[in-house]
């Protein structure tokens, strides 16, 4: 057991110091990091403007509509996030699970 | 006024909300129709659990399905977790009652889950087998630890259940016509059946089914709605912004968030409560791999933000369409209260353009939405007592499947029991405190730990069981000062926490104490532990090691 657990730490410390998983540790973060802080950024200013700024979001949309900017602006929040989170899985199933496997093959 | 608004808020707080409310539910005549629904959708998933049974032999099909579920199927699972009956009928009340307000509110339940999927969807799946204990443990203390997070999950899931249970039994009360301790059991022993038997499989896909059901139900009774504004948003909000009491005012944020400390703290709880949620964590292990996990979460999100915009359309169509029409009040006075109460106005809405029949179907969808989310909160329960409790702190992991799936089913049935004994319990009691206890908990303690288990290095286990505590205490103790317990329930003129929502201080007060603990921590334990991280990390990112699918 304990020599098994020496080669898959070795194993492991292998992989850390792999330029590779470098990288791929690099690019994970920036997007994953970036996105939450763009979607966190977007709710917090929209509940900003709710807080002290609410008639912001009472303007109609044009001269004599009733719909007003706030029903879209809200709409689009969840509509953003979601895209956000399809382009992190699109990124992550395709680039980062293509480099994953690079490198696990490469210190096999 | 402000005060009622504020305590209308607390009822928001989760997706269980409108069923926290204690409605004071008047029995309504046996409806045949719903009954007849609700039928044939118990008939549907008892053959879905008779076929899992068969295929469920180990402790991982138990609990996991074997992680044979597919990222699209996951998916819908997730939403039919998250969705519940209270999603449907809570929000469109909500947007009835304050217009744009419950959009805000919406945007709030939604935001946690892009989150999820960024920072938690695929280390969870990487890390963890069955529960996240697993995660939280991983290099830390086995015993002690996993006690700690068992716990967590117990204490999140026992009060979410009675929440259910609750609303469950008032709801089909009015719904069905049916006892309320008669709707209890139905829905404690249904439970008991789908997870005792079928175990995840059974319950994966009653979440599924609901979950389709649902979208289905919702989405139908908008394009019927909006048949009568000839399918145009702009006339929509003019004729609601004609029908409505406060006018042009439901078009813009209102006086329901007008505290920003209070707003703050809401959003807090709900946008990390989403990432401490058990049944919710649970879900992730159930796919083959990250991969499918990653999928899975964009599925949910895309299912749940569709279904809440469609949540939007139905509560400014009621505005117009319930909100003129006098067979829907009490006494047929349009001033008046809604018959049923104010969280009926989604059932009114598929009345007035569906007719009796729409209005079966969408009941009979209300209960089955129930029944799915009580089946995933069980077995997260069980199996942080026969997984966590049992077999890793108590028999050191020498205890063989069979001895597991065992205490298992015996757990799920205890908890089933105390479910319906709490269900009537409860039956006459405010139990709105319960939602913001469960939120609080979730985000004050099971998600400060188990995000710094997954990316904080300097973590020990002193750091975490001291800063879980912290959270812990502090939510509760702030959720007994606040409106919701020290007025509600103690009946006092004042509540010494003004806010209804603990996270804002709890959250960030576990945080600090984890870091500041653990920090100090100089044991030789501690090293290993800080030592373990980068092991761990490899796995976190590469997926090495990580526990692979069975095969069916």
């Amino acid at each position: 057991m304990s020599s098994n657990d020496l080669s898959h730490s070795q194993h492991c410390a292998r992989i850390r110091a792999n330029p590779k998983f470098q990288q791929l540790v690099r690019n994970r973060s920036r997007l994953s990091w970036s996105l939450s802080a763009a979607v966190l950024g977007a709710y917090y200013l929209f509940m900003a403007v709710v807080a002290f700024q609410p008639h912001w979001l009472h303007a109609p949309l044009a001269e004599g509509r009733q719909l007003t900017l706030g029903i879209p602006v809200a709409a689009g929040l969840i509509v953003l996030s979601w895209l956000l989170t399809g382009w992190y899985v699109r990124s992550a199933n395709t680039r980062f699970d293509a480099m994953s496997a690079d490198l696990l093959e490469e210190l096999k | 006024m402000s005060r009622r608004l504020l305590c209308l808020g607390t009822l928001l707080l989760a997706p269980a909300l409108a069923l926290a409310a204690p409605i004071v539910a008047e029995k309504q005549p046996v409806n045949l129709h719903a009954i007849g629904m609700f039928f044939v959708f118990v008939l549907g998933t008892l053959a879905i659990t008779w076929w899992a049974a068969r295929q469920t032999r180990s402790t991982s099909d138990f609990y996991t399905a074997g992680g044979g579920i597919s990222g699209f199927q996951n998916g819908l699972a997730i939403a039919g977790d998250y969705m519940s009956a209270a999603t449907l009928l809570g929000l469109s009340s909500l947007v009835f009652a304050k217009g744009y307000d419950g959009f805000i509110y919406t945007v709030a339940f939604f935001v946690g889950w892009p989150l999820i999927t960024f920072l938690m969807a695929e280390r969870l799946r990487n890390l963890g087998r069955f529960t996240f204990a697993d995660i939280v443990s991983y290099r830390l203390d086995q015993t002690r630890i996993r006690t700690f997070a068992a716990f967590g999950s117990l204490t999140v899931v026992c009060c979410y259940l009675v929440v259910q249970m609750v609303g469950a039994g008032q709801l089909i009360k009015l719904l069905f016509g049916l006892d309320y301790r008669t709707a209890v059991m139905v829905v404690g022993v249904l439970m008991l059946v789908y997870v005792i038997f079928g175990g995840m499989i059974a319950t994966t896909w009653v979440q599924i089914i609901k979950a389709v059901l649902l979208l289905a139900g919702g989405s139908t009774l908008a394009l019927l709605a909006m048949a009568e504004f000839g399918f145009s948003f702009e006339t929509l909000a003019a004729r609601a912004v004609q029908a409505h009491a406060s006018g042009w005012n439901i078009m813009g944020p209102g006086s329901m968030l007008a505290d920003p400390v209070n707003a703050a703290s809401l959003s807090l709880g709900l946008v990390f409560g989403i990432a401490g949620l058990p049944h919710i964590l649970m879900r992730f292990f159930t796919v083959p791999n990250a991969k499918e996990a990653r999928k899975s979460v964009f599925y949910a999100t895309g299912f749940i933000g569709f279904f809440f915009l469609v949540v939007m359309v139905l509560g400014y169509a009621a505005i117009v369409i319930v909100g003129s029409d006098p067979q829907f009040f009490v006494g047929g006075d349009v001033k008046a209260a809604l018959i049923g109460g104010g969280n009926m106005v989604a059932m009114h809405l598929a009345k007035a353009v569906g007719g009796n029949l729409f209005l079966g179907f969408l009941s009979a969808v209300a209960f089955a939405t129930i029944l799915a989310v009580v089946s995933g909160l069980a077995l997260a329960g069980a199996s942080a007592i026969s997984h966590d409790l049992y077999a890793t702190v108590l028999k050191k992991g020498t205890a063989s499947e069979q001895e597991e799936m065992r205490v298992t089913r015996f757990a799920t049935i205890g908890l089933g029991l105390i479910a319906i004994c709490l269900g009537f319990l409860f039956e006459q009691q405010n139990i709105a405190f319960l939602v913001g206890l469960t939120f609080g908990i979730a985000a004050s303690t099971n998600f400060p730990v188990l995000i710094m288990a997954m990316y904080w290095k300097g973590l020990t286990t002193r750091g975490a069981l001291a800063g879980g505590f912290a959270g812990l205490v502090s939510a509760l103790v702030l959720v007994i000062l606040s409106p919701a317990v020290w007025v509600a329930v103690l009946g006092n003129a004042k509540a010494i926490y003004p806010y209804d929502h603990p996270a804002l201080f709890s959250m960030p007060l576990a945080f600090l104490v984890t870091i500041v603990v653990s920090l100090l921590d100089n044991s030789a334990r501690a090293t290993r532990e800080r030592d373990a991280f980068d092991d761990q990390f490899v796995r976190a990112q590469t997926g090495l090691g990580a526990a692979a699918a069975s095969n069916h």
